[in-house]
């Protein structure tokens, strides 16, 4: 699937209030065109619920319940519960796409009962979480799934803890499909979606969500910052099926060596919210730190890639 | 048929007559053996539903929510700590107007915890929109789960319904119930409606940002929604009488109120018990009767001032307590009858907890009120501090102190 392949309908309608740049934005839109009409969505309260515009307007083309912060998995559960009920009874012909479109505040923290609950019981439902790393609509408070480091405005030293890896916490439920994304990858992303779109069951697509008034880069930069965080190796792509984890797109070409890891700091120069770690002085230890843990992640990759391809080779040789 | 069943299982018996579709709840006692029979009904075939086991009731109600959502009648169970932890979605399923059922089986909150009944619960839930219809007995509960349908899905109504009766002594006290036909309740039970679903043809936008210039009138048609209720639920019971069987009272089930002069008020299994205290001082010659309350929300404005301002005095049993100020029912009981007749009305707290309320008990307080022997405020004849009550003795003497000093 190539850009211009991309279907033309528009189901992520004009008007809406998201910020210049918004990243969230972006993301529902390719989801939508993945995906297409016949898809239930339910927006849980996020940046969402408010740039789709208020009462009596709306910017997105689908039926949708706007819901509590702590309820995606759960109001995940009741859609597809009624709309068997209703495929059962004849009054619908198919089952649509239930979809939960979440923050990672809502998913990382307050949500994480729910969502859990509803991988648990293998709710057929596509979750995703556009993390954008922060409570952007509150104003940048941390959340779980903020970065080691980073400005927020209640953590303005930066973050002391690390963030927790909810892409891998579903992995661990046994769930059919997690997949990671990124706005720098449209194309990866509209084929995760598709993808997910054609299993029965919970699935999981996490979105890194590079946010401009947030994360302090300049409107026109979303992209740009989003392409960073793959090619330093700060946000993966990869996808989780049937037990396999298989890298993508920009991930999988750093691990095959076909291109290069970047140095962390191209990415955390790139935006304000780190600015404290080279200003007024550089903070070694813990850019160091950053950086230590990547490359260890990627070297272990690279190094079991390596190991695969040998064996491979080895296997497939001819006999002598 | 006949029954003699529990009032949670006589209660799955109406999620499942009302031809109840989704059912989203969590376990919690006394309430577990509602959602334990629609398993078993779901599991044997006897009904076509999809039954969600979520893993909190904060789950359950948006589960819930999000069913009702797509335009299908659902049903969920809880009580207590589960009620209290679904407060915010309570909010959220009368605010985005859909119509719904849910029965709360009415049980004290902790600390400490306590499993028996009273109705902290409920009332603690009175401003979230919801109706709140209360019950008496088993075959109360039965009728009243699928009136509630009826109530909830009116489109003058479309709002919430919470059916509540009393923990243990309604719960799990077997009495003996007729089931009525499936095709009577077809008859008085139209197929599922609702005022708006998620809808793939017109798709909308439910629930989303709303600024000052919108959000009073959302308010203001639930408030209708719940004055319009008040005919609705009436209606409700008159036509459940003609086309099923069994009438228990409109917003109010009044007893002996013909020629009385005096009268209790009460709510729940505690108001069968008024009922015997009513006939044992009408023997000793005292003209006594007793205004059951069935719908808290909305409140029986009318039949309050219809039947208590003629009065001299009225006793209003209160099983919880709002503090800082007084028993609840008390406070809408004075506030219906306000500048109406010349009746004194009385309140006791009591049966906290699941304490036992007697006949004796209440007769005695009932003369009591009736004779001008008690405080004009909320009283609390059945409290007993003693030395196991190290804190709430403490205090008490403390404050006495302080008074003594002053
Ligand atoms: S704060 Fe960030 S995520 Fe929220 S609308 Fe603005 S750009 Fe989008």
């Amino acid at each position: 699937m190539r850009l211009r392949d991309f279907p033309e309908e528009e189901l992520f309608l004009q008007g809406s209030a998201a910020c210049h740049g918004c990243p969230g934005s972006a993301a529902i839109r390719v989801a939508f065109k993945a995906l297409g009409r016949n898809t239930v969505l339910a927006v849980i309260a996020s940046c969402t619920s408010v740039f789709q515009s208020p009462f009596p307007v709306s910017a997105l083309g689908l039926p949708t319940l706007n819901m509590a912060f702590a309820t995606g998995g759960a109001t995940a559960s009741g859609l597809s519960a009624a709309a068997d009920r209703l495929v059962a009874k004849g009054v619908l012909e198919e089952k649509p796409t239930i979809l939960v479109w979440a923050g990672d505040g809502g998913t990382y923290d307050i949500g994480i009962q729910a969502l859990s609950g509803a991988a648990e019981r293998n709710t057929d439902f596509i979750y995703v979480c556009y993390n954008n790393e922060a409570y952007s609509n509150t104003g940048t408070q941390r959340s779980g799934a903020t970065p080691y480091a980073a400005w927020t405005t209640n953590t303005t030293r930066g973050k002391e803890e690390w963030r927790k890896d909810v892409a891998q916490i579903m992995v661990a439920h046994g769930i059919p499909y997690v997949a990671t994304a990124s706005l720098a990858y449209p194309t990866d992303m509209f084929r995760k979606f598709a993808r997910a779109k054609e299993i029965k069951g919970t699935r999981y697509i996490e979105i890194q969500a590079p946010c401009p008034p947030g994360w302090k880069f300049p409107s026109s930069h979303t992209v740009k910052v989003a392409r960073l965080a793959v090619q330093t190796g700060m946000w993966m792509l990869y996808e989780h099926e049937n037990g396999r984890t298989a890298y993508t797109a920009g991930t999988q070409r750093i691990i095959q060596g076909q291109s290069k890891l970047l140095p962390v700091e191209e990415y955390l120069q790139a935006q304000g919210r780190f600015r404290h770690l080279f200003h007024p002085q550089r903070d070694e230890e813990r850019i160091g730190e950053i950086q230590r843990r990547i490359s260890h992640v990627f070297e272990t990759l690279q190094f079991t890639h390596k190991m695969k391809e040998h064996i491979m080779d080895i296997e497939l040789a001819p006999p002598h | 048929m006949k029954l003699v069943e529990t009032g949670n299982h006589v209660a799955a018996w109406g999620a499942r007559l009302a031809r109840v579709e989704v059912v989203s709840a969590y376990p919690i006692t006394p309430q577990t053996q509602v959602i334990e029979e629609i398993s078993r009904f779901i599991d044997e075939g006897e009904m076509e539903c999809e039954y969600i086991p979520v893993e909190s009731e904060h789950s359950a109600m948006a589960a819930l929510i999000a069913s009702a959502a797509m335009g299908v009648r659902s049903f969920s169970a809880t009580s207590a700590h589960g009620l209290a932890y679904m407060h915010e979605l309570l909010h959220w399923a009368a605010g985005i107007r859909l119509p719904m059922v849910m029965v709360n089986v009415n049980r004290a909150l902790g600390p400490g915890w306590n499993i028996w009944c009273d109705h902290q619960d409920t009332l603690s839930a009175r401003d979230t929109g919801w109706i709140q219809l209360h019950c008496a007995s088993h075959q109360e509960i039965l009728d009243t789960v699928i009136q509630a349908y009826r109530i909830s899905e009116d489109p003058e109504v479309n709002l919430p319904v919470m059916v509540c009766y009393d923990a243990i002594f309604l719960s799990h006290n077997y009495m003996q119930v007729e089931i009525p036909d499936q095709e009577a309740v077809d008859r008085f039970l139209p197929p599922f409606r609702s005022l708006w679903r998620l809808d793939l043809e017109h798709p909308l936008t439910h629930g989303s940002v709303i600024y000052p210039d919108d959000y009073e009138e959302v308010r203001y048609s639930m408030f209708q929604g719940l004055e319009n209720a008040r005919g609705v639920i009436r209606a409700a019971a008159e036509e459940y009488r003609e086309k099923v069987g069994g009438y228990h009272g409109g917003l109010v089930d009044a007893y002996r109120m013909e020629d009385a002069e005096h009268a209790l008020v009460a709510m729940g299994s505690a108001a069968s018990e008024a009922r015997v205290a009513v006939d044992m001082l009408r023997e000793a010659g005292r003209r006594f009767g007793l205004v059951r309350v069935r719908s808290y929300r909305p409140f029986p404005v009318e039949e309050m001032v219809e039947l208590l301002s003629p009065l001299r005095t009225a006793l209003v049993l209160d099983r919880s307590i709002s503090f800082g100020m007084e028993g609840p029912l008390f406070s809408e009981v004075k506030a219906s009858v306000y500048g109406r007749g010349e009746v004194a009305v009385y309140d006791i707290v009591t049966g906290l907890g699941g304490r036992d309320i007697t006949y004796e008990f209440i007769a005695e307080n009932a003369t009591a009120a009736a004779d001008g022997r008690l405080e004009p405020r909320t009283a609390w004849p059945s409290v007993r501090i003693n030395e196991h009550h190290l804190v709430s003795k403490r205090g008490l003497e403390g404050l006495w102190g302080r008074r003594a000093a002053r």
